[in-house]
């Protein structure tokens, strides 16, 4: 691999000020800070123009990413930090995807547990016999 | 393998290879990397994993209870001229964040550019925008337990959703406190140059750090309490 070829394509940015830390032209933080803007309000649109079922879900996690991807990968500079920090910062909460898998087992196991055990009274108005 | 994995001299390892080199160091995991950025990052994945188990827990009391859950949409609208507006107060304060977020990026940026007066000013806005976030929060709060939505009750539905909500809107808010007091204490230090003297303005880009967290974790909340 060539390592001189890759370096000058990863690193344009820091070359100019180095020592200085993250130094970007201003427009880039302009243009993200439009750009969480429209997807704000497009994710505000999603309630406002009552989305209900799949399309809501699609939409609201897909605004969802797209605004925490800017946010971290220009706002918090994590697009130009070194892969190491990269990686130790960005792989770990990947585990959640277990957590959040289990948990999600484990609820439709106690709302079915509860419609058995409490019935279908739990659902609505109480039927009367109480 | 019993070459070390080094970077020929002047060039410098890339992706896997220098996560790799960088790891398998004694001693310093984060070459280059400010240790105070470090330590922040890792502050923050560790945060992370609070919100999550937050959002976690919310998910599942959610799906698992079999009484309806309360709408946000209507529970979170506003009255504007006899017109209910749907989330209307959440999405103003989604806003208000971003924007603060943006002028905290900006003085990320003139401190690197070691502009003091511009660095303090945007600093002050970022603190400014962050304490008014807490407002309407206080006052979203105010309006919802005069409704009657208390931890372990509410008037429209499953009694889980208040303690969902003052637990997750709570502990973001104490963040957003937190964050304004951080903000304006690293301000006053700019203003009166402390960095100026150390030349080293990354004290303002961790500050800066932190806010972003703030920002990202209520774009989650955002998305998964008030739109779910």
């Amino acid at each position: 691999m060539d390592h001189g070829h890759a370096a000058s394509q990863a690193i344009p940015q820091q070359a100019p000020d180095k020592a200085h830390g993250q130094q970007h032209p201003l427009g880039i933080y302009f243009a993200i800070w439009g750009l969480l803007f429209v997807l704000s309000t497009f994710s505000y649109l999603v309630d406002y123009f009552e989305f209900h079922g799949l399309a809501r879900w699609l939409l609201i996690l897909l605004f969802m990413w797209l605004k925490a991807g800017l946010i971290v990968a220009v706002f918090m500079h994590m697009k130009w930090e070194r892969s190491p920090l990269m990686y130790a910062i960005l792989v770990p909460p990947l585990l959640l995807g277990v957590l959040v898998t289990l948990m999600s087992i484990e609820s439709n196991y106690t709302f079915w547990t509860r419609i058995i055990f409490f019935g279908l009274r739990s659902l609505g108005p109480p039927p009367g016999v109480l | 393998m019993a070459d070390q994995v080094t970077a020929e001299p002047g060039k410098e390892l890339q992706g896997l290879e220098s996560f790799v080199a960088d790891w398998s160091s004694d001693q310093e995991a984060f070459k280059k990397v400010h240790w105070g950025k470090a330590m922040m990052w890792i502050f923050l994945l560790s945060d992370t994993f609070v919100f999550s188990c937050f959002l976690t827990s919310y998910m599942t009391v959610r799906s698992s209870t079999t009484i309806p859950w309360p709408n946000p949409s209507t529970v979170f609208a506003l009255n504007l001229g006899g017109v209910e507006v749907p989330l209307l107060l959440i999405a103003i304060m989604t806003f208000d964040l971003i924007t603060s977020s943006g002028t905290m990026a900006l003085a990320v940026n003139y401190g690197y550019r070691r502009d003091r007066t511009k660095t303090f000013w945007l600093m002050l806005a970022t603190a400014a925008f962050g304490a008014a976030f807490v407002s309407m929060q206080a006052f979203e709060w105010t309006k919802l337990i005069l409704e009657g939505v208390r931890p372990w009750q509410n008037p429209w539905g499953a009694p889980q959703f208040g303690s969902c909500f003052f637990m997750i809107t709570g502990f973001h808010g104490l963040h957003v406190s937190i964050g304004v007091i951080y903000l304006l204490t690293i301000a006053f230090k700019v203003k009166r140059g402390d960095y100026e003297r150390r030349g080293n303005y990354e004290v303002v880009e961790i500050a800066g750090l932190y806010w972003h967290f703030v920002d990202l974790v209520w774009v989650f909340i955002f998305a998964f309490f008030y739109l779910w």
